[in-house]
């Protein structure tokens, strides 16, 4: 075996790992009891999709998917911070309204 | 050569993230699969962001990987400490009145 078909084989595998992982975080995702579950899940499965960016980039050798995966990292930040927010909030309105 | 180091560093970095992925769905609490996604993921799409970055080996995409990679370090421990303190307000409350009703 040559070190190309190394590197083919290892793109297919690591592929296909990092889409399981996206499957197993969407489970979660699906399930997850409480909301903090479920921003959790979110931002597995973002930085698994920067991760596929980074596979998709080595399989086509197109560099603007690199881009992508930055612009990603810059949202998926802004996502979860907002959505920890709108919890923490939603937590605290419940407990006034449970006090009143 | 450089080919399998590159190899290398996709097969690991998919591995952590199937790890990070496994973990999230496995283990018992919110604040545990916080763990296991801030830093098993982290190290993963790491590693393969610099495999990457060593097969088109060109100093703009160095430079975007690297940029990548500190943002993604900087940021998943914040947004792991306010998913964290949005959830342990629940925790408490439970914890408080567990101990009310015993």
């Amino acid at each position: 075996m040559t070190s190309a078909e190394f590197l083919e084989i290892a793109i297919y595998a690591t592929f296909v790992m990092v889409m399981l992982s996206l499957a197993i975080a969407f489970i979660r995702l699906a399930k997850g009891p409480t909301l903090a579950d479920r921003v959790v899940a979110l931002d597995m499965m973002t930085v698994s999709i920067i991760a596929v960016c980074g596979v998709a980039a080595v399989a086509t050798g197109v560099q603007a998917l690199l881009d992508v995966a930055l612009v990603l990292a810059l949202v998926g930040f802004l996502a979860t911070v907002a959505l920890a927010r709108f919890a923490e909030r939603r937590d605290a309105r419940n407990e006034d309204a449970a006090h009143d | 050569m450089i080919n399998i180091i590159i190899a290398l560093f996709l097969l690991l970095g998919g591995f952590f993230a199937l790890i990070a992925a496994i973990g999230v769905l496995r283990l018992p609490d919110v604040l545990t699969r916080m763990h296991a996604s801030t830093k098993a993921g982290v190290l993963g799409s790491s590693l393969i962001l610099i495999g990457a970055a060593i097969y088109l080996a060109e100093t703009e995409v160095t430079a975007r990987v690297v940029a990548t990679i500190l943002f993604l370090m900087l940021t998943s421990p914040i947004g792991a400490h306010m998913i964290g303190r949005a959830s342990v307000s629940g925790f408490k409350k439970k914890h408080v009145t567990g101990e009310k009703g015993a």
